[in-house]
């Protein structure tokens, strides 16, 4: 064959509408999971901004309560559900776990097919929720009883949502492990592995063991709906402490589902920009699994105030700490990469580093809350609020932007305008913490959570943080249209294979990478992955 | 997918991996154990809560067929290992008679099955009829869980016995050989499975004391 052949990459293999949608190519399964995670991304947006325009003054303004208690929960359940569970493992994951590993697929690329399309049936399913019956649920994303059980909202088709995304997950975790297993390069040893593969080895296996026990409470929260059995509603004798049990056994393991994945990022794109090897390389691939594994022993702090005996609650408390423990080496051992790095300071790493200020935050005030002391007081109020957006957008959000901007010119073969991706990143950040340094205030003065008004003295930090939505709304918007000017612009100069000089091997192939990914054997560093000092050469054609 | 180039990575995702098939399908086998874990846990806790009301629920069921359906579980699940060793041996015909028994077994277990819940049917026992609605809590939790869970199991037989006859199918096509009996693997995996569940499901429901 010629080398023209070889150099077909996998957009110009094959057009059409259905050569995408019914593909296999785990390439094209990424980006159709772009494209869709980011819809319903700015869906969540919009109405996490309306949340914060209510909110901009005490009383109501525009929204009836039933309406903003609408419109939270479906903020959460797309957020979470639709966003942040899939973003990094099925975008990044699907596109570059298997060139990371120097193959040409996942172990299973029909299944993977399958999943997008569960998670495409998961999504509408969601989202019909508007438009039919009494509108989306009102109980909140964690769907607590005995409200779920009795209000009138669409409850049961969130939650079979709920259980269908969740078989989405599962075959994307069930795949990757395989792949991992299976598919590395000739030479390429699990320590060998780039980090990235570690996180999402940790995560897929979190998808796997803790995603069917929420699918089995969901359907039950169905059946009491239906038949009224008295499983989790007290007024019929049920017990709802089991079924906050049931949802945390599952939904704090999701939290490290969310997060995982984000340390994979920081991991890669740290030593890039650094042009050295990541410090702690061990350390950091063993605390994503011990994160993993202390995860399932900690869901009890979210229910600290709910009742449960003094000794459990003490256990959950000491286990929540522990988990701060290979959290923070992953930390150090970032900071200390960066110690004597030679820094270019580019926007991927702009978004690390806003990362890494961002979920110390979130973390930290994390621990405030996993004590027992503090939480009776804070349980509730909008500090959890803060914290938990500070973790999850500041940290897992920032580290998706982060990663789109690292990946771009492999993904496209083309660069966006790095002076505007800079501008946007400073605005997008300044709109973050002006958004949700101010929950923490508000919420350690007093405010509680999930209500459309609040007393006058909340007044200042709510209104603080209703502007700050409207500068990380710019921000956004400046950061996405830059992506997609970059997209468009004619007649630029193509990037070589490495334009970041990174070293893992994704790097080694053309950007576009072809369909079968590489179109010569992908060498090795002699010593792991971050080996810059025996760097292969790369090189152009 | 299209190869287009003369190139290609010795260890493609689109080469047959039996090793991969059947990890993917242990993999799998934990999602469902979990999957009836959490029903297991709900179990426990109402038990614990109504031990009582248990005890003399269980009394409803009837034993001698419970007992029967476990031997016929136990028993396909024989006839299922023992067609992986006769394709393994080269022997397509055994093997295929031999899934025709298990599949034969999943027939006569679902037959049983249909009986025992009309029965319960027929006396207003399942969740919404009248005279499940004004059981004593206890008893209505019993029974909610025994028609979840052995509902649930038996959604699992239906699936597996399809899996059995798509193995038979393709071992009749030739698709399935000596070489190549991945497929089988993986349908006995599952429906060792399905057994095992069984194996716990009887005891806690039919065998209370």
């Amino acid at each position: 064959m010629t080398s023209t052949a070889l150099n077909v990459n996998f957009f110009q293999a094959k057009k059409g509408l259905f050569s995408w949608i019914f593909s296999v190519d785990h390439k094209r399964i990424g980006l159709l999971y772009l494209y869709s995670l980011l819809t319903f991304f700015l869906v969540g947006v919009t109405l996490g901004v309306l949340m914060r325009l209510e909110l901009l003054n005490p009383g109501k303004d525009f929204l009836e309560a039933k309406t903003y208690n609408q419109i939270f929960t479906l903020h959460g359940v797309i957020m979470i559900f639709l966003f942040i569970i899939p973003s990094i493992p099925a975008v990044f994951g699907n596109f570059f776990l298997p060139i990371m590993l120097g193959t040409d697929d996942v172990s299973f690329p029909r299944l993977n097919l399958l999943s997008w399309w569960i998670y495409i049936i998961g999504a509408i399913m969601a989202l019909s929720t508007l438009i039919w019956g009494d509108g989306p649920a009102d109980t909140g994303w964690t769907f607590y009883a005995p409200y779920s059980v009795k209000t009138g909202t669409n409850v049961t088709m969130s939650v079979l949502a709920a259980f269908v995304l969740g078989f989405s997950s599962i075959l994307t975790g069930l795949n990757f492990i395989v792949t991992i297993h299976r598919l590395r390069t000739p030479g390429m040893t699990f320590m060998k592995m780039p980090l990235f593969a570690w996180a999402l080895y940790a995560t897929s296996w979190i998808q796997l063991l803790a995603t069917p026990i929420i699918g089995i409470t969901l359907l039950m929260i169905v059946a009491e709906r239906f038949f009224g059995i008295g499983l989790f509603d007290p007024s019929i004798g049920g017990d709802p402490i089991l079924y906050q049990h049931l949802f945390w056994i599952y939904s704090h393991p999701a939290v490290y589902i969310m997060a995982l994945p984000a340390f994979g990022i920081v991991s890669e794109i740290l030593p890039t920009f650094t042009q050295r090897t990541i410090f702690g390389y061990k350390a950091i691939a063993f605390s994503s699994l011990a994160i993993a594994f202390v995860g399932y022993f900690v869901w009890g702090h979210h229910m600290f105030t709910a009742g449960m005996s003094g000794p459990a609650r003490i256990i959950f408390s000491v286990m929540t700490f522990l988990v701060a423990i290979p959290t923070a080496i992953k930390v150090f051992n970032w900071v200390a990469t960066l110690y004597k790095g030679s820094i270019d300071l580019q926007p991927p790493l702009l978004y690390m580093l806003g990362f890494i200020f961002q979920f110390m935050v979130g973390g930290l005030s994390g621990l405030v809350l996993g004590a027992l002391a503090t939480d009776i007081y804070l349980h509730d109020t909008y500090f959890v609020v803060g914290h938990f957006h500070y973790v999850m957008f500041g940290g897992t959000g920032f580290a998706f932007f982060g990663a789109l901007h690292y990946w771009y010119p492999k993904i496209w073969g083309k660069m966006y305008n790095i002076k505007i991706a800079n501008i946007a990143f400073a605005i997008f950040f300044v709109g973050f913490n002006m958004l949700y340094f101010p929950m923490m205030i508000a919420g350690l003065m007093g405010m509680p959570r999930r209500y459309y008004d609040y007393l006058p003295e909340f007044h200042l930090p709510n209104m603080i943080s209703t502007f700050g939505s409207w500068v990380l709304v710019t921000g956004l918007l400046l950061m996405l249209g830059n992506l997609i000017a970059g997209l468009r612009k004619k007649n630029q100069p193509k990037v070589g294979r490495d334009p970041w000089g990174g070293i893992t091997l994704e790097w080694q192939t053309l950007s576009p990478p072809p369909v079968q990914n590489f179109d010569r054997m992908p060498v090795l560093p002699k010593d792991g992955p971050y080996d810059y000092e025996h760097k292969p050469v790369i090189k152009e054609d | 997918m299209e190869h287009s180039s003369g190139f290609s990575l010795p260890n493609s995702g689109h080469n047959r991996d039996a090793e991969a098939s059947k990890m993917g399908m242990w993999l799998f086998l934990f999602t469902e154990l979990l999957l009836f874990g959490g029903l297991f846990v709900v179990y426990m806790v109402y038990r614990l809560l109504n031990h009582e009301a248990f005890l003399l629920s269980s009394f409803e069921l009837n034993v001698t067929m419970g007992t029967f359906n476990t031997v016929v579980l136990l028993v396909s699940s024989m006839t299922v290992a023992m067609s992986i060793t006769a394709i393994q041996k080269g022997n397509a015909a055994l093997s295929i008679r031999l899934l025709f028994v298990t599949l034969g077994a999943a027939v006569v277990f679902m037959v049983v099955k249909y009986f025992e819940w009309s029965a319960k049917i027929h006396h207003g026992l399942f969740p919404g009829q009248l005279v499940f609605d004004n059981l004593p809590k206890g008893e209505g939790l019993f029974f909610f869980l025994y028609f979840f869970m052995t509902g649930l199991h038996a959604l699992h037989i239906i699936i597996g016995a399809v899996l059995i006859a798509v193995v038979i199918y393709r071992t009749r096509k030739g698709l399935i050989t000596a070489e190549k009996y991945t497929l089988t693997e993986n349908a006995g995996l599952y429906w060792h499975l399905v057994d095992l569940i069984w194996i716990y499901l009887f005891p806690l429901f039919y065998l209370i004391h």
